[in-house]
């Protein structure tokens, strides 16, 4: 068994960044030894020439491994960040995600802004718009925030406001940005200003990246939009010229790539960024001073679960294994039948059941069909035109919060932050093209 | 042009970088490199877009990257759906690298004596001009060394193509996704190019080998040849776009001579001691100069609130021109920095002045304001003030660089087989690995397949079709040369070999000239059409006609083409009966000319007949009924 190729380096002494020279024979390859793809062979190293190619060299018992010269270590440069008292102060919270992501070009080895200053200076133009006070708050995949960080990022949202700012940015993963920014709205009560939760689809290591349009008019929005609400701001369209910017509790994450990913969904945006313009054109809650408060806490025990043909009761009753259950049910907000006896099981466990609607768009409505009907016997909680992970994040701050189940259901069914409304529009084809 | 300069003397040194068109699918998506041209005017989707240098944390940014970053434009790209996706777009991740193309790179590798590396890692190429939705062209070193005839293989690569450049406008540049993405072999030779001519027949010895796979694409733009030149004393420069092969020595001639002024511009300023101290950049505003101007370009600048502003350039008097307008001059370098770099339409300078309508007057009220010494010439740019300061800054520094002789550049290759500065060389600093495609591992039983089936050498493949097919060397040739073997043979089965290989080296390239619309479709129609001819559905005489109808659009399919051209069917039994009648008709004459009057009646006939019944048919049938008539009884 050969050896693993990272141990032969290290034997000779070799480490990353090293220029190195492997002999096999008469062939002969140097340059500097480059970590490896997860997916590269395993007998293969990989070397950049002088030429600025990478190419991957098999290395074996026979391979000779010479250290040519040793990786030049450079000091990063210092950039403190200025405050200028002319410009509205704008804080930021860095969470982790492509956002604000840092590329050795050397390596190629792509890491989120560890610091203040680098989640400042990856786009050194907000530095126009406002004062910038910046955080990291987090440095981890959005996939892995849970209910209780969104708890931290809402108390590090008021001691923001507290000290000063006029607005938040919040640079998050947009995986469960729209989890965040509907949750986040549920948290904060009386905002005195704008608190936007922005994202990148494309990383900010290349130069196409959206990072820098979304965060400059995420900046713009907390510098300047007379707008007090949790908002979302991403790409309006493929285009770089415009930045929607959406009601944190209506924004979802509808495409798995393209910029224009986040939509409002039942609901128009509020408005968007267009050049150095905020222009917001829906009915909005306008800022108030004062200090805004945050909730205690947020339950961790609640369950989404998507229906499906084939869910029968005993799956139903094993995954609601908390005090909450948010169903994203079919059409209307339907469950199989064979899953209806559950209910009454859960009911009796005091699990509040929440059925959204799988659709997305528009509303449920369980009064329509007899499976409907049955289902608000059971004590099922319709929750109309909201979208599921709302109903989640919502669920999870109302059982969190209330002092009982019965007061946990009026929070829920009652409009709190512009998630649920009575009028659906005819809106012209709101998904994507 | 002045005569050849004597490469051998000089230290000419000139490598050729080959791109060549693969014909699989596109590299990093499943879009075909081969798909109706797109409407430029009528795109199926619009995307604008910016692009910025991301910068390192080491601190480094290229420098092709920061020139392109200073002229901050918008980017316009126009898509068809037939042709470009998600991925052109730069919507979504790229998927793995095309399996087929990367045969055809590695089959290619096998020709050259290559070795290929043990596993390709996909890289970045750091590209900001808008040429790639991404902001970089992605790139794998797929084998190193080899050889074609005398010259060394440095690399062979597989690259996507870049965007096609539909135009500029004033806030933004067009680009077509078209191209985009199309997988290019580049073949890379070491600088052992001994002359043009040299290079130009390394150049056609692999464009056939390229083709020789055929895989890979045919027609305008499909292959293209970079070049790169240095003489002693000088540095490297890649010339790129050079269009055909013809043109090769006489862009290497063309650049070569610049090499040699810009080196001679070097030393007479050393001669005359200017350093580069002396170009630090002090502008003065020259318009109250120019007030009275008969210079009709600078009279409406200033019209219009422009201004006009110039620099001294210390020690470049007489340095600047050329003896002839076509020749190598530091002060077309000067003016294509500005143009590229600010967006002026040009500049002036001393050595072109008094002239342009600028009069001597003006010429010494310029020189005393900008206190010009008698070794010292000047620049003058008339625009817009932000425009024309960007642009005699840039003028002014590139000026400074004279001393340097020749500069580290990436030029284009002009239409008059000239060279224009388009951006500086870039460096090692712009590549970097592309994390979200996987490595592809070059396997022993890959190169095993791949060697079992590697096509044989041309001179080869041209004596196989002679024989197979009993057509022509010329003809063979050809289709070799054109890597149509996969055509030719598919239609050699359905027709006659020697009219296949008339249809796809005469008639489809003169179709795919006047209806590049319909191009794709010509492989399919060919068949069909050639089919009819085997059936007797019409005679090969009419191919052209059907053809042309089928590409212009004026029928849809064969029948149609057919009755469109006047050529449906002509019952057999009417063909003899009309050689019957023609034949009584001319008796007399046929008498007199026994079987020698065939000839001249096969030409009557064939007027009333072309295309609709094949000329041996007709005149098998003309043969039989004139000997009829001689054996018949002879009259009395």
């Amino acid at each position: 068994m050969a050896r693993p190729i990272a141990e032969r380096f290290a034997a000779a002494g070799v480490h990353l960044g090293d220029t190195v020279r492997l002999v096999h024979g008469d062939r002969v390859d140097e340059g500097v030894l480059m970590p490896r793809h997860a997916f590269s062979t395993a007998d293969v190293a990989i070397l950049k020439l002088k030429s600025g190619y990478n190419v991957g060299v098999r290395v074996d018992e026979e391979t000779a491994i010479e250290l040519v010269r040793r990786a030049e270590q450079r000091p990063r440069p210092s950039r403190p960040i200025q405050a200028q008292s002319s410009k509205p102060t704008v804080a930021i919270l860095g969470t982790g995600g492509t956002i604000a992501s840092y590329v050795d070009y050397r390596t190629g080895a792509v890491h989120p802004a560890a610091s203040a200053e680098e989640l400042a200076y990856a786009t050194p133009e907000i530095f126009e718009i406002a004062n910038v006070r910046a955080e990291v708050v987090y440095q981890v995949f959005s996939e892995d925030l849970t209910p209780k960080n969104w708890l931290e990022l809402a108390r590090r949202t008021k001691t923001a406001f507290d000290q000063g700012a006029r607005g938040v940015v919040i640079p998050h993963g947009t995986d469960t940005l729209g989890f965040t920014a509907a949750a986040l709205s549920f948290l904060l009560k009386d905002l005195p200003g704008p608190v936007v939760v922005v994202g990148a689809q494309r990383s900010s290591d290349r130069p196409s990246s959206d990072a820098a349009t979304n965060l400059v008019a995420a900046c713009r929005i907390a510098a300047e939009a007379p707008l007090a609400e949790v908002v979302v701001a991403m790409h309006a369209g493929p285009d770089d010229t415009r930045i929607a910017i959406h009601r944190g509790v209506r924004a979802r994450k509808n495409h798995s790539s393209r910029r224009d990913a986040f939509e409002s969904v039942n609901a128009r945006p509020l408005g968007h960024v267009e050049g150095d313009r905020v222009v917001l054109t829906e009915p909005h809650r306008a800022p108030k001073p004062g200090s805004c408060r945050v909730a205690n806490n947020v339950a961790h025990d609640v369950v989404l679960l998507h229906s499906y043909p084939g869910l029968d009761g005993a799956t139903l009753e094993r995954a609601a294994n908390g005090r909450g259950l948010v169903v994203a049910g079919t059409g209307l907000g339907h469950l199989p039948h064979a899953a209806l006896d559950a209910l009454e099981a859960l009911r009796k466990r005091g699990v509040v059941v929440v059925m959204t609607t799988q659709c997305l768009w528009g509303r449920t409505d369980l009064n329509v069909y007899s499976t409907g009907r049955d289902l608000l016997r059971a004590g099922v909680v319709p929750a109309d035109d909201m979208l599921p992970e709302t109903a989640f994040a919502k669920l999870c701050w109302a059982l969190g919060n209330a002092t009982d189940r019965d007061q946990a259901i009026e929070w829920f069914t009652k409009d709190q932050a512009g998630e649920l409304s009575q009028r659906t529009l005819l809106l012209e084809a709101p998904p994507l093209e | 042009m002045s005569d050849a300069p004597d490469y051998a003397a000089i230290g000419f040194r000139c490598g050729l970088e080959i791109h060549q068109q693969v014909a699989t699918t596109k590299l990093f998506c499943r879009c075909p490199s081969e798909a109706p041209p797109p409407d430029d005017e009528d795109p199926d989707f619009r995307i604008v877009r910016r692009l910025r240098p991301s910068q390192s944390e080491m601190g480094e940014v290229d420098a092709a990257a920061l020139a392109e970053a200073r002229r901050a434009r918008l980017f316009e790209y126009r898509g068809s759906h037939a042709s470009a996706c998600l991925v052109e777009a730069d919507e979504e991740p790229p998927h793995p690298a095309c399996e087929d193309a990367l045969d055809v790179a590695l089959t290619t590798s096998l020709l050259l004596g290559s070795h290929p590396v043990d596993e390709i890692e996909w890289m970045r190429k750091i590209v900001i001009d808008g040429s790639n939705t991404s902001g970089f062209q992605r790139t794998g070193l797929v084998a190193r060394g080899g050889r074609v005839e005398d010259v060394g293989i440095q690399t062979l690569c597989l690259e996507e193509d870049s965007c096609r450049r539909i135009r500029d406008e004033p806030d933004r540049v067009v680009w077509g996704l078209d191209r985009l993405g199309i997988p290019l072999v580049e073949i890379a030779t070491d600088p052992d190019i001994r002359d043009g001519e040299h290079a130009r027949n390394i150049a056609a010895r692999l464009g056939g080998l390229l083709r020789a796979t055929g895989r890979v694409l045919r027609g305008l733009g499909t292959i293209r040849q970079d070049l790169n030149v240095s003489v002693r004393g000088g540095t490297r420069v890649e010339v790129k776009g050079v269009q055909d092969l013809n043109g090769i020595p006489k862009v290497i001639e063309w650049e070569t001579r610049r090499h040699l002024r810009m080196l001679d511009v070097a030393q007479a300023l050393q001669k005359r001691g200017v350093q580069a101290a002396a170009f630090a950049y002090t502008p003065s505003d020259l318009s109250p100069t120019f007030s009275k101007t008969e210079a009709k370009f600078v009279r409406s600048t200033l019209q219009a609130g422009g201004a006009v502003l110039g620099h001294r350039l210390p020690g470049l008097k007489g340095l600047l021109g050329g003896a002839k307008k076509e020749d190598p001059r530091l002060g077309r370098e000067l003016a294509a920095y500005a143009k590229r770099d600010a967006g002026v339409q040009g500049i002036l300078h001393g050595d072109e002045l008094p002239g342009l309508g600028v009069s001597e007057a003006e010429v010494a009220a310029v020189r005393q304001a900008l206190h010009c010494g008698p070794e010292d010439s000047f620049a003058l740019v008339a625009a817009p003030r932000p425009t024309a300061e960007r642009a005699l800054r840039v003028v002014v520094e590139r000026a400074a660089r004279a001393l340097d002789g020749v500069l580290a550049e990436v030029r284009m290759a002009e239409a008059d087989y000239s060279t224009t500065y388009l951006r500086p060389m870039p460096g090692a600093a712009r590549m970097y690995p592309e994390t979200d495609i996987p490595p592809s591992a070059v396997r022993r039983e890959r190169l095993e397949r791949l060697r079992t089936e590697l096509p044989p050498p041309p001179e080869v493949q041209v004596a196989n079709l002679q024989r197979r097919h009993g057509i022509g060397a010329e003809e063979a040739r050809q289709i070799v040369h054109e890597g149509l073997i996969p055509e030719f043979e598919a239609l050699a089965l359905a027709a006659d070999a020697s009219l296949a290989a008339r249809t796809l080296l005469a008639y489809v390239p003169d179709l795919e000239k006047r209806h590049p619309k319909s191009a794709p479709h010509l492989a399919t129609w060919t068949r069909t059409v050639l089919a009819g001819v085997k059936v007797g559905r019409l005679a090969k005489e009419g191919v052209p006609a059907v053809l042309e109808s089928l590409a212009s659009g004026e029928a849809t399919t064969l029948d149609e083409a057919l009755a469109k051209r006047g050529l449906t069917g002509v019952d057999p039994a009417e063909v003899e009966n009309r050689a019957r009648a023609l034949v009584a008709e001319r008796a007399e004459f046929v008498r007199q000319r026994g079987a020698e009057s065939v000839g001249p009646l096969m030409g009557l006939l064939m007027k009333e007949y072309r295309g609709r019944v094949d000329g041996a048919l007709l005149n098998r049938v003309l043969a039989r009924e004139v000997e009829r008539l001689l054996t018949a009884a002879p009259r009395a």
